[in-house]
């Protein structure tokens, strides 16, 4: 029941698995339905009674939403290069316990995964992790910002999402030729949009708390010059770009109105910008400090009305782990970022005040779309789909724990806070990798 | 004025009820209480800390000027950034009180080792700290500090761009000891430290200043009131909640002033593009001999230093009578006096 099998490069789980007593619920609208899966796949939804085999692993979900599993389009894996902080393995353990079945990696690793071999290596790794790990390519040699990277054979290993994440594509010039270049791949370009003239040496939000504490700012505008920018290079190249990040009521304007116009543009939130504020930082603990920063309560309350009107596509986690020592050091010297993974569901089921379909389609079956995995992710939930799911206790409440976590870091700003919604079990293809909040290996 | 900001003057039993001859066993036992900033607190506190640095004034006029009210406590000077009167001021004032001194220089220190900030303090905590004087570059380390430590006090020594809680002390006290405007108010050795009308510029590169920030709060709290003056590249973005007036002429300002506070200003601003050149900042905000010359009378000029001279103000107006440089420098050390006795919480009678 639980031997594994390597299957056309894809490793799946041989056994039956059955979710019972609860609602399904995909982007075709929600019934109670329990859910049988077999090697991998899903086999019926309904009843599956006269269907089950005597080993089947059943696991309760009465009470529960089963869903297509969690799409997080923005982790961190910091492997290669920063094994002290996360490993792929300890990433896909802690995305897993937060609901999710896939997560596209970053490329900001060390080396960058800007050519086949290291793409290679990280999918090579994610292949034996408890999610499926779809590596981002960079947009330019080294994240450097002065030369292409080589899309296409990044491509041809499957790469469709292209970042230089954390940094923006500073060169307007060479955002135009990649553009143009990921065009012709069928790719999407995803910018991390910081003017990086307009934000140097600040550390957190320009505004009434960075002068009151005495922290250099970034201003909104460093942000918004880009996407005005981006937007711009979008409409001249033709493609298809993804917006990371957007922390600002101007960004979010932009987009809208860019989308109104018809532009193929899509756009992502991280839990922590609608949920902590630039006055979060007056305790000068480095756990507040994120790029792009926390901003302030005009801009938060404008990102929750823009994940509630649609010009928001996806909530994305930008999970970023630093060791500890890392965040014990003084404000301005600390390195930006904050865990996601385990906090994100919670957090968007509790505080955005959506329904619980609406989250899910923020939270999975639009980012499937926008990494171009909808085959494999984000439902929905019928005979034949690969068994990719999760199970959430809507009603459960808890509270974070920054030491409970499977992340090997402790950067959790939300410690204390009191959340309702939590995943009860996981299954990645096929395979039941959560099961009553706990990872299975 | 910053509400949500951490505790800054902790509670603290006033210095005329601290215990005369308690031992020092079971004091090491309760919590530190810490000195971080004067932003939020109240007249009050401070002016419990005025009137104490005019008796450690005393003290330090005396023809042995030592007090044993700090004796057997361990006072470690952490600078982690460059300082000269700042630490020689903490020096001499944990001297005078008989307190071990020991200096922590980041230059020689293991953080060149790879070691994290709070390793280090832990280390010294673990050493027998009973304060720690800390100076840093980075705004907030104080703060960070005091979240760190279980016995030791923290007290700030210059923060970033954040705070400097004793300049500000210091400052105010020398106003109040300096000011002939005061002085006729409420004569000349009055403890009232009340500037309510009174008319404070501070001039220069508020938007870097961890003075400007501690001063703007601590004389606002005694009832001063302060205009920041400045070009707008040298003021915060943002002055939500300030209590401040702002101006961007001196000229239109100074005949007005009862106080004229001068900053630093530092030189990279030219090549940050915060200015022209310095010719030109001297040209609009320098307290030249020439703009001097109208201030009113009674007005006093003063300056944290160390002193640009030539650019933010002339040499000649150093020497004037209405400065009182020399006297904010004087009375640094008995208003450092006051914080460590206030805040180490000695049991000894301090006049002994």
């Amino acid at each position: 029941m639980s031997t594994s099998a390597a299957f056309g490069g894809e490793t799946h789980w041989l056994g039956d698995v059955a979710l019972r007593g609860g609602t399904v619920l995909d982007a075709g609208g929600s019934r109670k339905a329990d859910v049988l899966v077999s090697d991998g796949s899903i086999v019926a939804v309904g009843d599956i009674t006269d269907l089950m085999s005597r080993s089947a692993v059943v696991l309760d979900a009465s009470g529960c939403v089963v869903a297509p599993g969690l799409v997080d389009l923005h982790t961190h894996m910091r492997e290669p290069g920063y094994e002290d902080a996360e490993t792929v393995q300890s990433a896909a353990r802690a995305a897993a316990l937060g609901g999710y079945s896939a997560v596209v990696a970053m490329p900001n690793t060390e080396p960058p995964a800007d050519n086949a071999s290291i793409v290679s290596h990280v999918r090579a790794l994610g292949e034996r992790s408890c999610v499926d790990v779809y590596p981002a390519g960079t947009i330019t040699l080294g994240r450097a910002g002065r030369a292409l990277a080589p899309m296409a054979e990044m491509a041809a290993l499957g790469v469709r999402i292209f970042t230089d994440d954390g940094s923006g594509v500073q060169d307007a010039r060479l955002m135009r030729r990649a553009m143009e270049y990921a065009r012709a791949l069928g790719v999407t370009v995803a910018e991390h949009c910081e003017d990086a003239a307009m934000s140097a040496g600040g550390h957190m939000h320009e505004g009434e708390w960075s002068s009151r504490l005495g922290i250099a700012g970034q201003p909104a505008e460093a942000e918004e010059l880009m996407v005005m920018r981006d937007l711009a290079l979008a409409r001249m190249t033709g493609a298809r770009l993804h917006l990371l990040h957007l922390s600002t009521a101007g960004s979010l304007a932009m987009v809208s109105a860019a989308r109104r116009g018809g532009l193929d543009v899509t756009a992502e939130v991280a839990p922590h910008h609608f949920t902590l504020t630039d006055a979060d930082v007056a305790s000068y603990d480095p756990v507040f400090k994120v790029h792009p920063p926390l901003r302030s309560a005009t801009d938060v309350a404008a990102v929750k009305s823009a994940v509630a009107d649609g010009t928001v596509d996806a909530i994305a986690t930008d999970h970023a782990p630093h060791a500890r020592h890392a965040k014990e050091a003084p404000f301005d010297v600390a390195p930006p970022g904050m865990l996601g993974l385990e906090t994100a569901l919670g957090l968007a089921l509790s505080e955005l005040g959506l329904p619980v379909g609406a989250v899910l389609a923020l939270m999975s079956w639009q980012p499937a779309a926008i990494a171009g995995i909808g085959a494999t992710h984000g439902g929905p939930l019928k005979a034949g789909r690969p068994a990719n799911l999760c199970v959430i206790d809507t009603e459960e409440t808890w509270v974070v724990e920054p030491d409970r976590t499977a992340s090997l870091s402790r950067n959790n700003p939300y410690k204390g806070r009191r959340l309702t919604g939590r995943v009860r079990h996981t299954v990645t293809r096929g395979e039941p990798v959560v099961v009553g909040g706990e990872a299975q290996r | 004025m910053t509400g949500a900001t951490p505790a800054q003057l902790e509670p603290t039993p006033s210095p005329s009820s601290a215990p005369s001859s308690s031992g020092g066993s079971n004091e090491t036992d309760r919590a530190p209480r810490h000195f971080l900033g004067v932003t939020g607190s109240q007249g009050g506190e401070l002016r419990d800390l005025l009137r104490l640095s005019d008796r450690f004034g005393e003290v330090n006029r005396r023809p042995i000027p030592k007090v044993p009210a700090l004796r057997g406590k361990t006072v470690v000077n952490m600078f982690f950034e460059d300082s000269t009167r700042t630490r020689l001021s903490f020096d001499t004032a944990a001297r005078r009180l008989s307190a071990d001194v020991v200096t922590f220089s980041a230059a020689t220190s293991s953080l060149n080792k790879g070691e994290s900030l709070r390793d280090t303090v832990e280390t010294v905590e673990s050493l027998g700290a009973d304060a720690v004087v800390v100076r840093h570059s980075s705004s907030g380390v104080p703060w960070q500090i005091a979240s760190w430590v279980k016995r030791t006090s923290v007290i700030n020594a210059g923060d970033g761009w954040h705070e400097h809680p004793t300049q500000a002390l210091l400052d105010c006290y020398t106003i109040a000891r300096s000011s002939p405007v005061l002085a006729e108010r409420f004569g000349p050795d009055s403890d009232a430290f009340d500037f309510e009308g009174l008319k404070v510029g501070i001039v220069g590169d508020i938007s870097h200043s961890r003075v400007a920030r501690s001063n703007v709060a601590a004389m606002t709290a005694l009832g001063a009131s302060v205009t920041l003056v400045g070009p707008p590249t040298l003021l915060p973005s943002c002055l939500d909640g300030w209590p401040v007036e702002v101006s961007n002429d001196l000229d239109g300002l100074i005949g007005d002033l009862d106080v004229c506070y001068l900053l630093r200003l530092q030189r990279e601003r030219t090549t940050e593009a915060l200015l022209p050149t310095l010719r030109e900042y001297r040209a609009l905000y320098g307290l030249s001999a020439k703009r001097a010359d109208r201030l009113k009378d009674g007005a006093i000029v003063m300056h944290p230093g160390p002193a640009n001279l030539g650019v933010e103000i002339d040499a000649d107006v150093t020497r004037r009578p209405c400065s009182v440089i020399s006297a904010q420098v004087t009375n640094g050390v008995s208003v450092r006096m006051a914080v460590l006795y206030y805040f180490l919480g000695s049991g000894v009678d301090l006049v002994n």
